[in-house]
């Protein structure tokens, strides 16, 4: 489903963030990315979200090579991502029903289906009852469930996840893992960055290990 | 063959799919950029008013003057022109002469005026009655006042009197509109003066928009960012502000049709006042409907052409990072 082929990423100001990197993950996987800050996590999924651009080496993600994606073509292949932000990226003016639903407004659905997606998505991380409420009064939980509902709301094939449990206590991010879980019994690649070592070696799932922008454990099944 | 049939149907759906949710999301920006702009009234209406006074000062300047080329239209046509005849010029050939330029085409009237005839009315208008009377001889010409054809006007009627001027008989053709066409040509240049002040007023106005919308941009560069993040195109993070600079646009064409209403129907009694005065039924025109609704429209172009430049300029830097 996502495929590097010895992809190397050296940014303008010389840093190398990645080097050589070739990894495959299958469609049915999910797979945690590790490594201590800096050593290229968030520059690996800036890759495969087309936030950034390979310096060498091809990326292939759902069967697209995405050397053939153009500037016209990278919000298409957006969408058909599903991003859980570190930080959350919600809209603070509006409330939870209207940040779930951005995907779906952009996607162009007509708002019958909007509303019976939103909810959907709100009811699986469990805030249901909330969605008229502004994301300033959620918990940092809640907001995170927000951001996670959002980025299935448009059902897409891939979940990317950039430390969804950063600034969560153990149990809470225990909660956000087994959602992630969920996502991937029914079908979805799920691929999580995270340095939470103690919870993520619990899970049993492959553990992509990166060291200064070098592989070390992980490549393949 | 069937099959391909399903699939000339599949993308017809398809392309229908996306005309709706194009359709959509127009209707879903123009309205939430109409609620922003409503939301802010009083900044709002401060926009309005320096862009419904910058399109106001040109059009209302030329409303004004349309209303004055209007009243010298009616001075202006029919023109007279005067035919001096020559010393030896008798009152026969004269005659002669008059009825030769009735059967021109040019020509709607004339009238023979001898120097007798000149001599008293001279004499009864100017109450120098005494001191004409003591001259050996009458120094006034004869005189044939001739009125072009109401189609002749302008540049024809010049020609004609150049034409009647090279006639033996004539000593000298005076067209006397001289400083109507002073008047004329000085208006001409008010014209275009008021032109090229209204270029500039319209140019400040798509830049007053420009910045008004590059302000909005700015104010809501987080959520151009997240809009991105989640897969919105450019022309999806554009519509907003475009249909915002349109309703900024419209709302300062609706003001200033308002102000030039307003100037108008202040203006309009001392001007009814004076035009009694002088025993004339002249009414100021204003700007009508068809007026006001362009300047309407003019309004919101300039303001689609403002938020476009804002939104060339600024929008495509706005990138995730």
């Amino acid at each position: 489903m996502i495929s590097f082929d010895r992809v190397s990423k050296r940014y303008a100001q010389g840093h190398d963030a990645l080097r050589e990197i070739s990894i495959d993950i299958a469609r049915d996987e999910l797979v945690f990315l590790t490594g201590h800050s800096g050593a290229g996590k968030s520059t690996l999924l800036r890759l495969i979200m087309l936030m950034e651009r390979p310096s060498r080496g091809q990326l292939t993600v759902d069967g697209r090579n995405l050397a053939t994606v153009g500037p016209r073509g990278v919000p298409r292949h957006r969408r058909d991502i599903g991003v859980v932000f570190q930080n959350h990226q919600l809209l603070f003016d509006r409330p939870v029903f209207d940040n779930v639903a951005l995907p779906l407004i952009i996607a162009g659905y007509d708002y019958r289906e909007v509303g019976r997606r939103v909810r959907a998505a709100l009811d699986k991380v469990g805030l249901l009852e909330r969605e008229r409420a502004m994301p300033v009064t959620l918990s940092g939980g809640e907001q995170q469930r927000v951001g996670i509902a959002r980025a299935v709301v448009g059902k897409p094939n891939i979940l990317l996840a950039d430390e969804p449990t950063g600034n969560l206590d153990p149990l809470l991010s225990g909660e956000i893992m087994q959602l992630f879980e969920e996502f991937n019994r029914v079908g979805v690649t799920v691929l999580i960055a995270s340095h939470d070592l103690a919870l993520i070696s619990r899970l049993r799932h492959r553990i992509i290990t990166l060291r200064d922008g070098r592989l070390v454990t992980g490549s393949a099944l | 063959m069937s099959n391909r049939r399903e699939g000339a149907s599949q993308s017809r759906a398809e392309f229908r799919d996306v005309y709706n949710a194009w359709l959509r999301h127009h209707r879903l920006s123009a309205a939430d950029s109409l609620f922003r702009v409503l939301d802010n009234l009083l900044s709002s209406v401060l926009t309005w008013l320096v862009i419904g006074i910058a399109l106001a000062l040109p059009v209302g300047l030329n409303v004004a003057l349309d209303n004055v080329s209007r009243l010298s239209g009616n001075w202006d046509s029919p023109a007279q022109i005067s035919l001096f005849l020559r010393d030896g010029v008798s009152v026969e050939q004269a005659g002669e002469l008059q009825t030769q330029l009735d059967q021109r085409d040019e020509v709607a009237a004339t009238r023979f005026i001898s120097r007798e005839q000149a001599l008293e009315e001279f004499s009864a208008l100017s109450g120098f009655a005494d001191v004409l009377a003591s001259l050996e001889q009458n120094p006034l010409p004869n005189l044939i006042l001739l009125t072009p054809a109401g189609q002749y006007e302008g540049g024809s009627v010049a020609s004609l009197r150049e034409e009647l001027e090279a006639h033996p008989d004539v000593a000298e053709a005076v067209l006397d509109m001289e400083w109507l066409q002073r008047l004329n040509s000085l208006m001409e240049l008010t014209r275009r003066g008021v032109l090229a002040v209204g270029g500039l007023l319209v140019l400040g106005v798509v830049l007053i928009l420009g910045n008004t919308i590059r302000l909005a941009i700015e104010s809501r560069r987080d959520e151009i960012v997240i809009v991105k993040l989640v897969g919105g195109s450019n022309a999806f993070v554009r519509r907003p502000f475009l249909y915002t600079g349109l309703w900024y646009g419209v709302g300062g064409g609706v003001f200033a049709a308002t102000l030039v209403a307003i100037s108008l129907w202040f203006l309009a009694g001392p001007v009814g006042q004076l035009a009694e005065l002088y025993q004339s039924s002249f009414q100021l025109s204003g700007l009508g409907v068809m007026g006001a609704l362009n300047l309407v429209i003019l309004g919101g172009i300039l303001g689609l052409a403002g938020s476009w430049l804002a939104v060339a300029r600024h929008l495509a830097a706005i990138e995730p990072r």
